[in-house]
Protein backbone atom coordinates (compact mmCIF):
# COMPACT_ATOMS: atom_id res chain seq x y z
CA UNK A 1 0.00 0.00 0.00
CA UNK A 2 1.44 3.35 -1.01
CA UNK A 3 2.27 5.63 1.91
CA UNK A 4 0.42 8.52 0.28
CA UNK A 5 -2.93 6.84 0.88
CA UNK A 6 -2.29 5.70 4.46
CA UNK A 7 -2.79 9.12 6.06
CA UNK A 8 -5.99 9.86 4.09
CA UNK A 9 -7.28 6.40 5.03
CA UNK A 10 -6.51 6.84 8.76
CA UNK A 11 -8.05 10.33 8.69
CA UNK A 12 -11.14 8.98 6.95
CA UNK A 13 -11.49 6.20 9.52
CA UNK A 14 -11.31 8.79 12.34
CA UNK A 15 -14.04 10.83 10.61
CA UNK A 16 -16.13 7.65 10.30
CA UNK A 17 -15.60 6.81 13.98
CA UNK A 18 -16.66 10.33 15.00
CA UNK A 19 -19.83 10.28 12.88
CA UNK A 20 -20.74 6.74 13.98
CA UNK A 21 -20.24 7.74 17.64
CA UNK A 22 -22.51 10.77 17.19
CA UNK A 23 -25.15 8.54 15.59
CA UNK A 24 -24.87 5.82 18.28
CA UNK A 25 -24.89 8.19 21.26
CA UNK A 26 -26.93 11.21 20.14
CA UNK A 27 -28.75 9.87 17.08
CA UNK A 28 -27.64 12.84 15.02
CA UNK A 29 -26.10 13.23 11.55
CA UNK A 30 -22.60 14.74 11.64
CA UNK A 31 -22.97 17.29 8.86
CA UNK A 32 -20.66 20.21 9.53
CA UNK A 33 -22.50 22.77 7.38
CA UNK A 34 -25.85 21.89 8.94
CA UNK A 35 -24.44 21.93 12.46
CA UNK A 36 -22.79 25.29 11.81
CA UNK A 37 -25.80 26.98 10.18
CA UNK A 38 -28.33 25.83 12.77
CA UNK A 39 -26.16 26.37 15.85
CA UNK A 40 -26.94 30.09 15.68
CA UNK A 41 -30.57 29.94 14.56
CA UNK A 42 -33.55 30.12 16.86
CA UNK A 43 -33.86 26.49 17.75
CA UNK A 44 -34.73 24.59 20.89
CA UNK A 45 -31.98 25.12 23.47
CA UNK A 46 -31.25 21.39 23.77
CA UNK A 47 -30.81 21.12 20.01
CA UNK A 48 -28.44 24.06 19.92
CA UNK A 49 -26.21 22.92 22.76
CA UNK A 50 -24.74 19.78 21.19
CA UNK A 51 -24.20 21.67 17.93
CA UNK A 52 -22.32 24.50 19.60
CA UNK A 53 -20.17 22.13 21.64
CA UNK A 54 -19.43 20.08 18.51
CA UNK A 55 -18.18 23.24 16.77
CA UNK A 56 -16.10 24.09 19.85
CA UNK A 57 -14.71 20.54 19.70
CA UNK A 58 -13.78 21.03 16.04
CA UNK A 59 -11.98 24.31 16.79
CA UNK A 60 -10.28 22.83 19.86
CA UNK A 61 -9.31 19.76 17.81
CA UNK A 62 -7.71 22.09 15.25
CA UNK A 63 -5.46 23.62 17.90
CA UNK A 64 -4.72 20.21 19.49
CA UNK A 65 -3.85 18.52 16.20
CA UNK A 66 -1.64 21.49 15.29
CA UNK A 67 0.10 21.10 18.65
CA UNK A 68 0.61 17.33 18.25
CA UNK A 69 1.32 17.25 14.49
CA UNK A 70 2.55 20.76 13.55
CA UNK A 71 3.83 19.54 10.16
CA UNK A 72 0.26 18.70 9.05
CA UNK A 73 -0.45 22.43 9.10
CA UNK A 74 2.73 23.27 7.24
CA UNK A 75 1.18 24.39 3.94
CA UNK A 76 0.43 27.62 2.15
CA UNK A 77 -3.08 28.75 1.25
CA UNK A 78 -2.38 29.82 -2.30
CA UNK A 79 -5.69 31.44 -3.29
CA UNK A 80 -6.06 35.20 -3.09
CA UNK A 81 -8.13 36.65 -0.27
CA UNK A 82 -10.76 37.73 -2.82
CA UNK A 83 -11.09 34.18 -4.17
CA UNK A 84 -11.35 32.82 -0.62
CA UNK A 85 -14.13 35.23 0.32
CA UNK A 86 -16.16 34.51 -2.83
CA UNK A 87 -15.59 30.77 -2.31
CA UNK A 88 -16.68 30.99 1.35
CA UNK A 89 -19.89 32.84 0.41
CA UNK A 90 -20.71 30.18 -2.21
CA UNK A 91 -19.92 27.35 0.23
CA UNK A 92 -22.13 28.89 2.93
CA UNK A 93 -25.07 29.68 0.64
CA UNK A 94 -24.75 26.45 -1.38
CA UNK A 95 -24.56 24.08 1.59
CA UNK A 96 -27.57 25.77 3.22
CA UNK A 97 -29.65 25.63 0.03
CA UNK A 98 -28.54 22.06 -0.75
CA UNK A 99 -28.90 20.92 2.90
CA UNK A 100 -25.38 19.56 3.29
CA UNK A 101 -21.71 19.32 2.43
CA UNK A 102 -18.98 16.71 2.15
CA UNK A 103 -19.65 15.37 5.65
CA UNK A 104 -23.45 15.42 5.84
CA UNK A 105 -24.20 14.18 2.32
CA UNK A 106 -20.90 12.50 1.44
CA UNK A 107 -20.01 10.66 4.64
CA UNK A 108 -23.32 10.21 6.50
CA UNK A 109 -26.03 10.49 3.84
CA UNK A 110 -24.49 7.95 1.48
CA UNK A 111 -23.97 5.54 4.41
CA UNK A 112 -27.69 6.01 5.15
CA UNK A 113 -28.33 5.03 1.50
CA UNK A 114 -30.08 8.36 0.86
CA UNK A 115 -30.74 9.00 -2.81
CA UNK A 116 -30.70 12.77 -2.18
CA UNK A 117 -27.26 12.59 -0.57
CA UNK A 118 -25.92 10.40 -3.34
CA UNK A 119 -27.08 12.85 -6.02
CA UNK A 120 -25.87 15.87 -4.00
CA UNK A 121 -22.40 14.33 -3.58
CA UNK A 122 -22.14 13.53 -7.29
CA UNK A 123 -23.28 17.08 -8.10
CA UNK A 124 -20.81 18.95 -5.89
CA UNK A 125 -17.93 16.64 -6.87
CA UNK A 126 -18.68 17.21 -10.56
CA UNK A 127 -19.14 20.94 -10.06
CA UNK A 128 -15.85 21.08 -8.09
CA UNK A 129 -14.01 19.20 -10.84
CA UNK A 130 -15.40 21.53 -13.54
CA UNK A 131 -14.52 24.59 -11.43
CA UNK A 132 -10.91 23.47 -10.97
CA UNK A 133 -10.64 22.77 -14.71
CA UNK A 134 -11.95 26.29 -15.49
CA UNK A 135 -9.70 27.90 -12.85
CA UNK A 136 -6.72 26.24 -14.58
CA UNK A 137 -7.64 27.89 -17.87
CA UNK A 138 -8.01 31.38 -16.39
CA UNK B 1 -23.19 14.23 29.04
CA UNK B 2 -24.43 15.22 25.56
CA UNK B 3 -22.09 18.20 25.56
CA UNK B 4 -19.12 16.04 26.52
CA UNK B 5 -19.97 13.56 23.74
CA UNK B 6 -20.20 16.21 21.06
CA UNK B 7 -17.03 18.02 22.14
CA UNK B 8 -15.12 14.71 21.96
CA UNK B 9 -16.84 13.89 18.67
CA UNK B 10 -15.71 17.27 17.32
CA UNK B 11 -12.12 16.73 18.43
CA UNK B 12 -11.94 13.25 16.81
CA UNK B 13 -13.49 14.66 13.61
CA UNK B 14 -10.94 17.49 13.64
CA UNK B 15 -7.98 15.11 14.00
CA UNK B 16 -9.44 13.04 11.16
CA UNK B 17 -9.57 16.06 8.85
CA UNK B 18 -6.05 17.17 9.84
CA UNK B 19 -4.46 13.71 9.44
CA UNK B 20 -6.28 13.01 6.16
CA UNK B 21 -4.87 16.05 4.36
CA UNK B 22 -8.35 17.53 3.73
CA UNK B 23 -7.25 20.74 5.49
CA UNK B 24 -4.66 21.44 2.78
CA UNK B 25 -6.44 23.36 -0.03
CA UNK B 26 -3.69 22.61 -2.58
CA UNK B 27 -4.20 18.89 -1.99
CA UNK B 28 -7.99 19.21 -2.29
CA UNK B 29 -7.68 21.12 -5.56
CA UNK B 30 -5.27 18.40 -6.76
CA UNK B 31 -7.96 15.82 -5.95
CA UNK B 32 -10.54 17.73 -8.00
CA UNK B 33 -8.05 18.25 -10.85
CA UNK B 34 -9.16 15.25 -12.92
CA UNK B 35 -7.82 16.62 -16.17
CA UNK B 36 -4.54 17.80 -14.67
CA UNK B 37 -2.08 16.07 -12.38
CA UNK B 38 -4.80 14.13 -10.51
CA UNK B 39 -4.02 13.31 -6.85
CA UNK B 40 -6.43 10.48 -6.10
CA UNK B 41 -5.24 9.95 -2.49
CA UNK B 42 -8.06 11.97 -0.89
CA UNK B 43 -10.61 9.51 -2.30
CA UNK B 44 -9.45 7.26 0.55
CA UNK B 45 -10.71 9.80 3.11
CA UNK B 46 -14.27 9.34 1.95
CA UNK B 47 -13.60 5.64 1.42
CA UNK B 48 -12.35 5.20 5.00
CA UNK B 49 -15.15 7.25 6.56
CA UNK B 50 -17.88 5.57 4.51
CA UNK B 51 -16.37 2.14 5.19
CA UNK B 52 -16.62 2.67 8.96
CA UNK B 53 -20.19 4.01 8.73
CA UNK B 54 -21.35 1.26 6.36
CA UNK B 55 -20.12 -1.36 8.82
CA UNK B 56 -21.35 0.31 12.03
CA UNK B 57 -24.65 1.99 11.02
CA UNK B 58 -26.63 -1.29 10.71
CA UNK B 59 -25.68 -2.18 14.30
CA UNK B 60 -26.38 1.35 15.54
CA UNK B 61 -29.91 1.38 14.07
CA UNK B 62 -30.87 -1.85 15.85
CA UNK B 63 -31.81 0.17 18.96
CA UNK B 64 -32.52 3.77 19.98
CA UNK B 65 -29.61 6.16 20.38
CA UNK B 66 -28.08 5.88 23.86
CA UNK B 67 -28.55 9.51 24.94
CA UNK B 68 -31.54 10.50 22.74
CA UNK B 69 -35.07 9.26 22.32
CA UNK B 70 -34.94 9.03 18.55
CA UNK B 71 -32.66 9.32 15.55
CA UNK B 72 -32.97 12.64 13.77
CA UNK B 73 -32.54 11.89 10.10
CA UNK B 74 -33.98 13.73 7.10
CA UNK B 75 -36.96 11.82 5.77
CA UNK B 76 -36.98 13.67 2.47
CA UNK B 77 -36.71 11.29 -0.43
CA UNK B 78 -37.46 13.34 -3.52
CA UNK B 79 -34.87 15.28 -5.44
CA UNK B 80 -35.53 18.97 -5.86
CA UNK B 81 -33.98 21.95 -7.57
CA UNK B 82 -32.72 23.40 -4.27
CA UNK B 83 -30.63 20.29 -3.61
CA UNK B 84 -29.08 20.40 -7.08
CA UNK B 85 -28.49 24.17 -7.32
CA UNK B 86 -27.18 24.34 -3.74
CA UNK B 87 -24.76 21.48 -4.44
CA UNK B 88 -23.58 23.16 -7.66
CA UNK B 89 -22.88 26.40 -5.73
CA UNK B 90 -21.08 24.49 -3.00
CA UNK B 91 -18.97 22.62 -5.57
CA UNK B 92 -17.95 25.88 -7.27
CA UNK B 93 -16.84 27.37 -3.95
CA UNK B 94 -15.09 24.15 -2.95
CA UNK B 95 -13.22 24.00 -6.27
CA UNK B 96 -12.26 27.70 -6.15
CA UNK B 97 -10.56 27.63 -2.75
CA UNK B 98 -10.18 23.91 -1.99
CA UNK B 99 -11.85 24.32 1.38
CA UNK B 100 -15.12 22.80 2.61
CA UNK B 101 -16.84 23.72 5.92
CA UNK B 102 -15.10 21.19 8.24
CA UNK B 103 -11.51 21.92 7.18
CA UNK B 104 -12.37 25.64 7.18
CA UNK B 105 -13.12 25.45 10.91
CA UNK B 106 -10.10 23.21 11.69
CA UNK B 107 -7.83 25.70 9.89
CA UNK B 108 -8.84 28.48 12.30
CA UNK B 109 -5.94 27.18 14.43
CA UNK B 110 -3.58 28.56 11.74
CA UNK B 111 -4.62 32.01 12.96
CA UNK B 112 -4.10 33.53 9.51
CA UNK B 113 -6.30 35.98 7.64
CA UNK B 114 -7.26 33.51 4.88
CA UNK B 115 -8.62 30.88 7.29
CA UNK B 116 -10.60 33.37 9.36
CA UNK B 117 -11.96 35.11 6.24
CA UNK B 118 -13.19 31.78 4.81
CA UNK B 119 -15.21 30.89 7.91
CA UNK B 120 -16.70 34.40 8.20
CA UNK B 121 -17.65 34.33 4.50
CA UNK B 122 -19.23 30.87 4.96
CA UNK B 123 -21.30 32.16 7.90
CA UNK B 124 -22.39 35.20 5.85
CA UNK B 125 -23.39 32.87 2.98
CA UNK B 126 -25.51 30.82 5.41
CA UNK B 127 -27.03 33.97 6.88
CA UNK B 128 -27.94 35.27 3.41
CA UNK B 129 -29.63 31.95 2.65
CA UNK B 130 -31.64 32.21 5.88
CA UNK B 131 -32.81 35.72 4.89
CA UNK B 132 -33.71 34.47 1.41
CA UNK B 133 -35.65 31.55 2.92
CA UNK B 134 -37.55 33.85 5.30
CA UNK B 135 -38.43 36.26 2.48
CA UNK B 136 -39.89 33.34 0.54
CA UNK B 137 -42.07 32.25 3.46
CA UNK B 138 -43.60 35.72 3.73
Amino acid sequence: MSSSIIMPLIGGILIGISSSLMMLLLGRVTGISGILSTSFSTFKQSEQNWRRTFIIGLILGGFLSKLVFPNLFNFEIQSSLRTIIIAGLLVGFGTSLGSGCTSGHGVCGIALLSKRSFIATLTFMLSGVITVAIMRLI
Amino acid sequence: MKNLISIIGGIIFSFGLAVSGMINPTKVIGFLDLWGDWDYSLAFVMGGALGVNFVLFPFIFKRSPIYSKTFQISLKKDLDLKLIIGSIFFGVGWGMAGICPGPGIVNLSRLDLESVAFVIATLIGMFVHNLYKKSKVK
